[in-house]
């Protein structure tokens, strides 16, 4: 995806809303401060359901990208 | 944390069908997931959600729903034969797990386990005869002054 490499992936395909913003929270706080979490999904609405939530938590996405209908999310730890 | 207050929501859940069950379960748990403060406030047949010995067989009628989608064209005014609902029922479960949806007592554990303050409405159980036993573990009991004195608060309110 990009030359950053996670600490944790966690594979939310299939799964529809509101799994895939539950579940990357949960991931989100498993890690530490500072770690990165790369997300995949299929949910397209997750292309703004995960920003939103990473906005409210105050956590930083790094990258959002598509391939094929798999979005694939960094997010680094920040809260 | 992004902000300093937390927001709050707090909702009203007033409808016990397997359709309307799901709405304020979903709000409640993506709330806390984006650190809300939520609270859902269950009254009427919405004491059915968080009743343990009801809420795996909620059910849906599609007497009185057109939207209700369905197979084949169908006269609103055959709901009323029996096994309709059964039948309407399963096939929403069949579509609800079609997406891979979690089940409404899965949905109440992610609340739960989140955080989500769940209170169920004292009148409701008494009128109903239903026990604070019978009760989802964590489901706490209270009235209207309760869930006004939390929604007062609250950067949203929503009555369902």
């Amino acid at each position: 995806m990009s030359d950053i490499k996670p600490d944790k992936t966690a594979d939310l395909k299939g799964l529809n809303c509101p799994m895939p913003v539950l579940k990357t929270k949960k991931a989100i706080e498993a890690l530490e401060a500072g770690q990165i979490l790369e997300v995949e999904v299929t949910d397209p609405g997750s292309k703004s359901d995960i920003p939103a939530m990473l906005k409210r938590t105050g956590n930083e996405l790094l990258e959002m990208k598509e391939e094929g209908n798999v979005i694939k999310f960094l997010i680094k730890k920040v809260a | 944390m992004a902000t300093d207050k937390k927001k709050r929501m707090a909702i009203i859940a007033s409808k016990g069908t397997l359709d309307m069950a799901y709405p304020p379960l979903i709000l409640a748990s993506t709330a806390a997931a984006m650190d809300v403060e939520a609270a859902i406030f269950f009254t009427l047949y919405g004491v059915d959600i968080v009743n343990k010995r009801k809420n795996k067989s909620l059910q849906v009628a599609p007497i009185a729903n057109p939207a209700m989608p369905s197979p084949v064209p169908f006269p609103n005014i055959l709901g009323v034969l029996p096994g309709m609902t059964p039948m309407a029922t399963a096939m929403m479960k069949g579509m609800i797990k079609k997406i891979n949806w979690p089940s409404i007592p899965e949905l109440v554990e992610l609340c739960l386990e989140s955080g989500v303050k769940m209170i169920a409405c004292t009148p409701t159980l008494e009128m109903t005869g239903v026990k604070k036993e019978d009760l989802v573990e964590g489901v706490e009991v209270a009235g209207a002054a309760e869930f006004l004195d939390f929604a007062l608060d609250a950067d949203m309110t929503l009555f369902i």
